[in-house]
């Protein structure tokens, strides 16, 4: 479970999240809100990329401030732009690169990549230059190379927000298959009515949580 | 040279990484020292047979070679006017023989392989402070944000001349910077999620005991 306990956090002067209490154990969530309300901050909170400025976020029991990179291996993160996000020159490098860092034996990390390579259709790319991939690939890649190291829990910032209409079904539906836990950061409404739950963000404060039909009327509704 | 690893199963992919950049390495050094156009012909033979044997595309080769071709015709040149063409024709075969080792090693190693290399050249460098990981790390990502870099470069001076202005090096750069600044802000924290955690490395003068 992770738990977010009277979280605030600011950039400067700006306070970007303000009084946040939450606990996350289902296995789809969504979060959603304005640009600059806080929902992409929300989300580096999770993995410990950012640590609060008060209070504290746990998951399964470690403080993000205390154990960040225990923290970090238990919970993956795909960011927006997977240009930004993919480490080195060739797909199959870049798979093992996450699994390197968990120190894992050679055949192991070959084992591995093999195995991610198939189950998400990039075995024919797996020699490929990563900068010569399409935008659905490149997010494919960078999802795969974090799934690679099997976090317990997922958190994708915006995944499809640079993608054309077939790259982000291509994402949308290997988000689908994600076994474990997950929380989506987007834009896309339409993406989260299967969810279990939606969390809406505005100026920095939670302002409506609970089933995606409920939350998603009031998003629609405030924006309008 | 950026990543343009080529897959094949010849006995020159086959090959240590190490043994070829060691190899790399010492017959570039001893171009320098070898002369004779007969030997840096029977070079290129050798080389033209390596090539074959691994089966790589001339069209990946001369994509490699084409903007240092243009630098050896004016070599050539400058020979034949001020020298004497058999020296032009020495010098250039010379470099050409160099370029063709280099970029067969570049199309038959991957470059995790080269980098592990790197990683182990460096290493007795620890104990002035220098990090092995930290010097591959930073190897891997110059190969995997030249080409990055040159797009982000292509579609400033793109989305200048749409707005009407002319080849600027001031209007290129400032932007290019803010956006590599940027792009290494987020390639930071990408790497941190990732569970990046290189060994510290402490000089011999900063160790206590």
């Amino acid at each position: 479970m992770i738990q977010v306990s009277d979280v605030s956090h600011r950039f400067g002067e700006r306070e970007v999240l303000k009084d946040i209490n939450l606990s996350v154990r289902e296995r789809r969530v969504g979060v959603i809100g304005a640009n600059g309300s806080g929902k992409s901050t929300f989300a580096r909170l999770l993995n410990g990329l950012l640590i609060p400025d008060s209070g504290a976020v746990t998951v399964d029991g470690l403080d993000t401030r205390e154990d960040a990179k225990a923290v970090r291996r238990r919970v993956g993160f795909v960011f927006q732009n997977p240009d930004n996000q993919i480490v080195f020159p060739v797909v199959e490098e870049d798979i093992a690169f996450g699994l390197k860092n968990l120190k894992l034996p050679k055949r192991e990390i070959a084992r591995k990549v093999d195995t991610v390579l198939a189950e998400y259709g990039l075995t024919h790319l797996r020699d490929r230059a990563a900068h010569l991939l399409s935008g659905g690939e490149k997010q494919l890649l960078a999802i795969s190379a974090v799934l690679v190291m099997e976090p317990r829990y997922v958190v994708l910032d915006e995944p499809m927000t640079l993608l054309d209409l077939r790259n982000k079904k291509l994402i949308l539906d290997t988000i689908r298959t994600i076994g474990q836990p997950v929380v989506l950061v987007t834009h896309d409404l339409d993406h989260l009515r299967d969810f279990e739950r939606v969390i809406v963000f505005d100026g920095g404060r939670v302002v409506a949580d609970g089933p995606p039909r409920d939350a998603i009327r009031h998003y629609t509704r405030a924006m309008a | 040279m950026l990543s343009l690893y080529v897959p094949g199963d010849s006995f020159v992919h086959r090959a240590p990484a190490a043994a070829k950049l060691a190899i790399l390495v010492i017959c570039g050094a001893a171009l320098f020292v070898v002369s004779g156009i007969p030997v840096h012909a029977a070079e290129l033979a050798l080389l033209a047979g390596l090539f074959h044997a691994a089966r790589l595309p001339w069209r990946d080769t001369f994509r490699q070679l084409r903007t240092a071709l243009i630098f050896l015709v004016p070599i050539f040149l400058f020979h034949v006017f001020v020298t004497d063409w058999t020296l032009g024709l020495e010098t250039v075969l010379r470099i050409l023989v160099l370029l063709l080792l280099a970029v067969l090693v570049t199309l038959t190693t991957r470059t995790t392989d080269m980098i592990d290399v790197l990683e182990a050249a460096v290493r007795p460098l620890r104990h002035v402070g220098v990090n092995p990981s930290k010097t591959g790390m930073m190897l891997s990502m110059v190969i995997r944000f030249i080409p990055m870099m040159m797009r982000e470069a292509q579609e400033v001076l793109e989305a200048q001349r749409a707005r009407g202005l002319d080849r600027n090096a001031i209007a290129l750069l400032m932007p290019l910077l803010i956006k590599t600044l940027k792009m290494a802000d987020d390639l930071s924290e990408a790497i941190e999620a990732r569970g990046y955690d290189p060994e510290p490395v402490v000089p011999v003068w900063r160790r206590k005991g």
